[in-house]
Protein backbone atom coordinates (compact mmCIF):
# COMPACT_ATOMS: atom_id res chain seq x y z
CA UNK A 1 0.00 0.00 0.00
CA UNK A 2 1.41 3.05 -0.89
CA UNK A 3 -0.61 6.17 0.10
CA UNK A 4 1.41 8.01 2.07
CA UNK A 5 4.23 8.79 -0.92
CA UNK A 6 7.34 10.44 1.43
CA UNK A 7 9.20 13.14 -0.24
CA UNK A 8 12.34 11.67 -0.74
CA UNK A 9 13.29 7.91 -1.80
CA UNK A 10 15.30 6.12 1.13
CA UNK A 11 18.35 8.40 2.22
CA UNK A 12 19.29 9.99 5.40
CA UNK A 13 19.50 13.59 4.52
CA UNK A 14 23.08 15.05 5.23
CA UNK A 15 24.20 18.70 5.35
CA UNK A 16 27.87 17.58 4.73
CA UNK A 17 27.39 16.97 0.96
CA UNK A 18 25.96 20.30 -0.16
CA UNK A 19 28.58 22.21 1.41
CA UNK A 20 31.27 19.99 -0.60
CA UNK A 21 29.36 21.08 -3.89
CA UNK A 22 29.20 24.22 -2.62
CA UNK A 23 32.91 24.69 -2.54
CA UNK A 24 33.22 23.20 -5.31
CA UNK A 25 31.09 25.80 -7.09
CA UNK A 26 33.12 28.41 -5.69
CA UNK A 27 36.33 26.70 -6.61
CA UNK A 28 34.86 26.17 -9.92
CA UNK A 29 34.03 30.11 -10.24
CA UNK A 30 37.35 31.22 -9.56
CA UNK A 31 38.98 28.64 -12.40
CA UNK A 32 36.50 29.53 -14.76
CA UNK A 33 37.96 33.51 -13.90
CA UNK A 34 41.50 33.04 -13.82
CA UNK A 35 41.54 31.31 -17.34
CA UNK A 36 39.61 33.99 -18.76
CA UNK A 37 42.21 36.16 -19.06
CA UNK A 38 44.39 33.38 -20.44
CA UNK A 39 43.90 33.03 -24.51
CA UNK A 40 43.50 29.84 -25.83
CA UNK A 41 41.93 30.69 -28.66
CA UNK A 42 39.06 28.97 -30.02
CA UNK A 43 39.15 26.83 -27.02
CA UNK A 44 38.29 29.75 -24.91
CA UNK A 45 34.52 29.61 -25.16
CA UNK A 46 34.63 26.21 -25.10
CA UNK A 47 36.70 26.05 -21.63
CA UNK A 48 33.99 28.16 -20.41
CA UNK A 49 31.31 26.18 -21.42
CA UNK A 50 33.27 22.91 -19.98
CA UNK A 51 33.60 24.73 -16.71
CA UNK A 52 29.82 26.08 -16.49
CA UNK A 53 28.27 22.71 -17.69
CA UNK A 54 30.40 20.72 -14.80
CA UNK A 55 28.99 23.07 -12.71
CA UNK A 56 25.33 22.74 -14.24
CA UNK A 57 25.78 19.17 -13.45
CA UNK A 58 26.66 19.47 -9.78
CA UNK A 59 23.66 21.45 -9.76
CA UNK A 60 21.04 19.28 -11.26
CA UNK A 61 22.80 16.01 -9.51
CA UNK A 62 23.02 17.12 -5.83
CA UNK A 63 21.22 20.91 -5.00
CA UNK A 64 18.15 19.59 -7.78
CA UNK A 65 18.21 15.78 -6.13
CA UNK A 66 18.34 14.22 -9.56
CA UNK A 67 20.92 11.51 -8.11
CA UNK A 68 18.38 10.19 -5.93
CA UNK A 69 15.02 10.65 -8.06
CA UNK A 70 13.95 7.99 -10.33
CA UNK A 71 15.70 7.40 -13.25
CA UNK A 72 12.60 8.73 -15.26
CA UNK A 73 13.56 12.36 -14.04
CA UNK A 74 17.21 11.80 -15.74
CA UNK A 75 15.54 10.87 -19.15
CA UNK A 76 13.69 13.30 -19.02
CA UNK A 77 16.00 16.27 -18.24
CA UNK A 78 18.34 14.23 -21.21
CA UNK A 79 15.44 14.54 -23.91
CA UNK A 80 15.03 18.44 -22.87
CA UNK A 81 18.92 19.05 -23.37
CA UNK A 82 19.34 17.23 -26.47
CA UNK A 83 16.31 19.20 -27.62
CA UNK A 84 18.67 21.91 -26.94
CA UNK A 85 21.30 20.43 -28.22
CA UNK A 86 19.74 19.68 -31.76
CA UNK A 87 18.53 23.13 -31.80
CA UNK A 88 22.18 24.33 -31.66
CA UNK A 89 23.40 21.77 -34.12
CA UNK A 90 20.92 22.47 -36.49
CA UNK A 91 21.15 26.53 -36.10
CA UNK A 92 25.06 26.13 -36.69
CA UNK A 93 24.71 23.93 -39.93
CA UNK A 94 22.80 26.65 -41.41
CA UNK A 95 25.28 29.24 -40.26
CA UNK A 96 28.97 28.43 -39.96
CA UNK A 97 28.94 25.53 -43.20
CA UNK A 98 27.65 27.71 -45.50
CA UNK B 1 -1.29 0.40 5.87
CA UNK B 2 0.30 3.45 7.53
CA UNK B 3 -0.20 3.36 11.10
CA UNK B 4 0.37 7.46 11.51
CA UNK B 5 -3.21 8.32 11.23
CA UNK B 6 -3.92 11.93 10.92
CA UNK B 7 -6.72 14.18 9.41
CA UNK B 8 -4.67 14.79 6.21
CA UNK B 9 -3.34 10.79 5.59
CA UNK B 10 -6.57 10.04 3.46
CA UNK B 11 -6.10 12.60 1.16
CA UNK B 12 -4.08 11.40 -2.03
CA UNK B 13 -0.58 13.27 -2.61
CA UNK B 14 1.79 12.64 -5.16
CA UNK B 15 4.98 13.98 -4.31
CA UNK B 16 6.97 12.54 -7.30
CA UNK B 17 3.96 13.11 -9.53
CA UNK B 18 4.46 17.01 -8.24
CA UNK B 19 8.41 17.38 -8.58
CA UNK B 20 8.02 15.83 -11.95
CA UNK B 21 5.48 18.27 -12.98
CA UNK B 22 7.81 21.00 -11.81
CA UNK B 23 10.23 19.65 -14.11
CA UNK B 24 7.88 20.07 -16.50
CA UNK B 25 7.75 23.58 -15.92
CA UNK B 26 11.78 24.13 -15.83
CA UNK B 27 11.92 22.45 -19.48
CA UNK B 28 9.79 25.40 -20.49
CA UNK B 29 12.50 27.81 -18.79
CA UNK B 30 15.01 25.88 -20.54
CA UNK B 31 13.26 26.69 -23.47
CA UNK B 32 12.83 30.61 -22.82
CA UNK B 33 16.02 30.67 -22.42
CA UNK B 34 17.60 28.15 -24.41
CA UNK B 35 16.03 30.69 -27.51
CA UNK B 36 18.03 33.63 -25.89
CA UNK B 37 21.12 31.40 -25.81
CA UNK B 38 20.90 30.48 -29.50
CA UNK B 39 20.19 33.92 -30.15
CA UNK B 40 23.36 34.86 -28.29
CA UNK B 41 25.55 32.12 -30.01
CA UNK B 42 24.81 33.12 -34.01
CA UNK B 43 25.63 36.98 -32.99
CA UNK B 44 28.58 36.39 -31.06
CA UNK B 45 29.82 33.73 -33.92
CA UNK B 46 28.92 36.57 -36.25
CA UNK B 47 30.50 39.45 -34.67
CA UNK B 48 33.01 38.41 -32.27
CA UNK B 49 35.25 41.18 -32.20
CA UNK B 50 32.58 43.44 -31.19
CA UNK B 51 31.35 41.47 -28.47
CA UNK B 52 35.06 41.06 -27.24
CA UNK B 53 35.10 44.96 -27.62
CA UNK B 54 31.57 45.85 -25.84
CA UNK B 55 32.17 42.94 -22.80
CA UNK B 56 35.12 45.26 -21.37
CA UNK B 57 32.30 47.72 -20.67
CA UNK B 58 31.06 45.10 -17.81
CA UNK B 59 32.55 44.89 -14.88
CA UNK B 60 33.89 41.37 -14.11
CA UNK B 61 33.86 41.87 -10.07
CA UNK B 62 30.26 42.53 -9.94
CA UNK B 63 29.73 39.19 -11.96
CA UNK B 64 31.78 37.19 -9.80
CA UNK B 65 30.79 38.61 -6.97
CA UNK B 66 26.67 37.88 -8.20
CA UNK B 67 27.76 34.66 -8.90
CA UNK B 68 29.26 34.11 -5.33
CA UNK B 69 25.71 35.29 -3.49
CA UNK B 70 23.81 33.23 -5.96
CA UNK B 71 25.86 29.85 -5.39
CA UNK B 72 25.63 30.52 -1.63
CA UNK B 73 21.73 31.20 -2.02
CA UNK B 74 21.30 27.94 -3.84
CA UNK B 75 23.50 26.33 -1.14
CA UNK B 76 21.13 27.26 1.50
CA UNK B 77 18.22 26.57 -0.45
CA UNK B 78 19.19 22.82 -0.49
CA UNK B 79 20.14 22.92 3.18
CA UNK B 80 17.14 24.31 4.03
CA UNK B 81 14.80 21.14 2.64
CA UNK B 82 17.72 19.01 4.68
CA UNK B 83 16.61 20.41 7.84
CA UNK B 84 12.74 20.18 7.58
CA UNK B 85 13.86 17.05 6.29
CA UNK B 86 15.75 16.63 9.47
CA UNK B 87 12.38 18.10 11.66
CA UNK B 88 14.01 21.14 12.38
CA UNK B 89 11.62 23.74 11.18
CA UNK B 90 13.44 26.85 13.21
CA UNK B 91 16.46 26.60 11.09
CA UNK B 92 14.76 25.81 7.75
CA UNK B 93 12.79 29.23 8.02
CA UNK B 94 16.41 30.86 9.35
CA UNK B 95 18.18 29.56 5.98
CA UNK B 96 15.22 30.65 3.86
CA UNK B 97 15.26 33.92 4.90
CA UNK B 98 19.15 33.51 4.15
CA UNK B 99 18.46 32.55 0.66
CA UNK B 100 16.01 35.54 0.11
CA UNK B 101 18.55 37.95 1.59
CA UNK B 102 21.02 36.70 -0.38
CA UNK B 103 18.49 37.34 -3.40
CA UNK B 104 18.10 40.91 -2.46
CA UNK B 105 21.88 41.42 -2.55
CA UNK B 106 21.79 39.81 -5.62
CA UNK B 107 19.31 42.45 -7.15
CA UNK B 108 20.70 45.22 -5.39
CA UNK B 109 23.89 44.65 -6.85
CA UNK B 110 22.34 44.74 -10.25
CA UNK B 111 20.72 48.02 -9.32
CA UNK B 112 24.29 49.54 -9.35
CA UNK B 113 25.73 47.48 -12.12
CA UNK B 114 22.95 48.59 -14.39
CA UNK B 115 22.86 52.26 -12.82
CA UNK B 116 26.51 52.59 -13.61
CA UNK B 117 25.63 51.18 -17.26
CA UNK B 118 22.80 53.80 -17.48
CA UNK B 119 25.29 56.43 -16.06
CA UNK B 120 27.87 56.26 -18.90
CA UNK B 121 24.82 56.48 -21.22
CA UNK B 122 24.98 52.91 -22.33
CA UNK B 123 20.94 51.60 -22.32
CA UNK B 124 18.92 49.87 -24.83
CA UNK B 125 18.15 53.14 -27.68
CA UNK B 126 20.68 55.49 -25.94
CA UNK B 127 22.23 57.79 -28.46
CA UNK B 128 26.03 56.32 -27.15
CA UNK B 129 24.70 52.95 -27.79
CA UNK B 130 23.61 54.12 -30.97
CA UNK B 131 26.80 55.63 -32.22
CA UNK B 132 28.87 51.99 -31.73
CA UNK B 133 28.65 49.21 -34.26
CA UNK B 134 26.20 46.77 -34.89
CA UNK B 135 27.66 43.65 -32.83
CA UNK B 136 28.07 46.19 -29.76
CA UNK B 137 24.48 46.76 -29.84
CA UNK B 138 23.58 43.65 -30.15
CA UNK B 139 25.69 42.43 -27.07
CA UNK B 140 24.06 45.28 -24.92
CA UNK B 141 21.01 44.58 -26.18
CA UNK B 142 20.98 40.50 -25.18
CA UNK B 143 22.94 42.12 -22.66
CA UNK B 144 20.03 43.74 -20.92
CA UNK B 145 17.49 41.14 -22.10
CA UNK B 146 18.98 38.04 -20.98
CA UNK B 147 20.48 39.56 -17.46
CA UNK B 148 16.83 41.19 -17.16
CA UNK B 149 14.50 38.53 -17.56
CA UNK B 150 17.23 36.25 -15.07
CA UNK B 151 16.51 39.45 -12.86
CA UNK B 152 12.79 38.98 -12.96
CA UNK B 153 12.94 35.36 -12.38
CA UNK B 154 15.12 36.55 -9.13
CA UNK B 155 12.02 38.38 -7.95
CA UNK B 156 9.82 35.76 -8.28
CA UNK B 157 11.86 33.62 -6.31
CA UNK B 158 11.69 35.90 -3.45
CA UNK B 159 8.18 36.08 -3.49
CA UNK B 160 7.77 32.20 -3.77
CA UNK B 161 10.53 31.17 -1.35
CA UNK B 162 8.76 34.01 0.62
CA UNK B 163 5.72 32.22 0.52
CA UNK B 164 7.22 29.11 1.54
CA UNK B 165 8.74 30.69 5.10
CA UNK B 166 5.41 31.67 5.26
CA UNK B 167 3.66 28.48 5.41
CA UNK B 168 6.67 26.66 7.16
CA UNK B 169 5.85 28.83 10.03
CA UNK B 170 2.38 28.17 9.61
CA UNK B 171 3.08 24.64 9.24
CA UNK B 172 1.55 24.20 5.71
CA UNK B 173 4.63 22.56 5.14
CA UNK B 174 6.06 20.02 7.46
CA UNK B 175 8.65 17.77 7.85
CA UNK B 176 6.59 14.87 6.17
CA UNK B 177 4.88 17.13 3.63
CA UNK B 178 7.31 19.72 2.15
CA UNK B 179 7.22 19.05 -1.43
CA UNK B 180 6.29 22.41 -2.40
CA UNK B 181 9.64 23.93 -0.51
CA UNK B 182 11.42 21.17 -2.60
CA UNK B 183 9.76 22.92 -5.81
CA UNK B 184 10.51 25.98 -4.63
CA UNK B 185 13.98 24.81 -4.44
CA UNK B 186 13.67 23.64 -8.06
CA UNK B 187 12.94 26.65 -9.39
CA UNK B 188 15.56 28.45 -7.73
CA UNK B 189 18.75 26.37 -8.34
CA UNK B 190 17.78 26.57 -12.35
CA UNK B 191 17.65 30.37 -11.83
CA UNK B 192 21.25 29.89 -10.67
CA UNK B 193 22.08 27.53 -13.43
CA UNK B 194 21.48 30.03 -15.67
CA UNK B 195 23.32 32.84 -14.18
CA UNK B 196 26.37 29.67 -14.23
CA UNK B 197 26.12 30.46 -17.82
CA UNK B 198 25.40 34.01 -18.34
CA UNK B 199 28.25 35.31 -16.39
CA UNK B 200 31.05 33.51 -18.45
CA UNK B 201 29.09 34.13 -21.46
CA UNK B 202 28.88 37.97 -20.61
CA UNK B 203 31.31 38.88 -18.25
CA UNK B 204 34.29 37.06 -18.84
CA UNK B 205 34.99 37.60 -22.70
CA UNK B 206 37.36 40.23 -22.76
Amino acid sequence: MDNHSHSNNNHTPHYGIYIIVWLALLILTGVTVAVAGIDFGGLTIATALLIASIKSYLVLTIFMHLKNESKVFSLFVGVALLFLLVSFVLLFADYSFL
Amino acid sequence: MSSIDHSASHVHRDDVGSRLGMWLFLFTELILFGGMFLVYSIYRFNYQQEFHLAAKELNTLFGALNTIILLTSSLTMALSITALQKNQKGLSIFLQSVTILFALAFMVNKFFEWSAKFHHGIFPGSETLLEKSNGEILFFGLYYIMTGLHGLHVIIGVVLIGVMTYFTSKNRITSDNYVRLESAGLYWHLVDIIWIFLFPLFYLIT
